[in-house]
C-alpha cells in the first residue's frame, strides 16, 4: 500500500503542477498567474514532503519550509502590485 | 498498519491537490479559481503532511511538518484575501454569470442619489 501510495502521490502531484503551469502560461490576467504560482508553490511543498518521507532524507524538509515562506511573500508582493493598478 | 494509513492519506491528499489544480484550470474567473486553489490545496497538503509525519516519526521531522502545516493554514486565507481585494480594485472582470456584486450595487446607488462614494 505504501509503495502504491507513494507512486500515486508523486505522479498525481506532478500532473497537478503541469495543469497549474497551463493556467500560468494562459493567463489571461496577472492575478490568474499569481494564483497559479501560489498553487505551484504549495504543490512543490507537497512533493518535497512526500519525497522526504518516502526516502527518509529529512534535510529536504527545510527546503519545503523555505519554499512555503517565499511563496507567501511573493503572493503578497504581487497582490500589492496588482492593487496599485498594473493588471497585465 | 502505519504504512497503510500513510498510503491512504497520500492518495487522498494528492487527489485533492490535483482537484485544486483542475479547478484553477477550469473555473471561469480569478475569484472562483482562487477559492478552488486555496480550499482544496490546504486540505490536500494537510493530508500529505499527516501521512509524512506518520511515516517519519522522529521529533525533529514532526516539528518541521507541523510548522509547515501551521504556516500554510495561517497564510493561505491571508494571501487569498489580498489577491481578491487587489484584483477587485484593479477592475479585473467578473464572470458574466456572476449573480451578486454588492459593492458595485452600493457604488451605483451612491452615484444615483448624488451622495459621497461608499467603501
Amino acid at each position: 500500500m505504501l509503495e502504491f501510495g507513494t507512486q500515486f502521490a508523486l505522479v498525481t502531484l506532478a500532473a497537478a503542477v503541469l495543469v497549474a503551469v497551463v493556467r500560468l502560461v494562459r493567463g489571461p490576467t496577472l492575478p490568474d498567474r499569481v494564483v497559479a504560482m501560489d498553487l505551484i508553490g504549495i504543490l512543490v511543498v507537497g512533493l518535497i514532503v512526500v519525497l522526504a518521507a518516502s526516502t527518509g532524507v529529512h534535510a529536504t524538509l527545510d527546503a519545503a519550509i523555505v519554499i512555503a515562506l517565499i511563496a507567501f511573500v511573493a503572493t503578497i508582493a504581487y497582490a500589492t502590485y496588482v492593487e496599485k493598478g498594473h493588471p497585465e | 498498519m502505519m504504512d497503510f494509513a500513510t498510503g491512504m492519506l497520500w492518495i487522498v491528499g494528492s487527489s485533492f491537490a490535483f482537484l485544486a489544480a483542475l479547478g484553477v484550470l477550469r473555473m471561469p474567473d480569478v475569484f472562483t479559481r482562487m477559492q478552488a486553489s486555496t480550499k482544496a490545496s490546504t486540505l490536500g497538503l494537510g493530508c500529505l503532511l499527516i501521512g509524512a509525519a506518520l511515516q517519519l516519526g522522529d521529533l525533529a521531522s514532526i516539528l518541521r511538518l507541523v510548522s509547515i502545516g501551521a504556516f500554510t493554514l495561517l497564510t493561505t486565507p491571508v494571501s487569498a484575501h489580498v489577491i481578491a481585494r487587489g484584483s477587485y480594485r484593479a477592475d479585473i472582470p467578473l464572470w458574466h454569470g456572476t449573480v451578486l456584486d454588492e459593492r458595485r450595487e452600493a457604488l451605483e446607488k451612491a452615484q444615483a442619489t448624488e451622495q459621497p462614494e461608499m467603501g
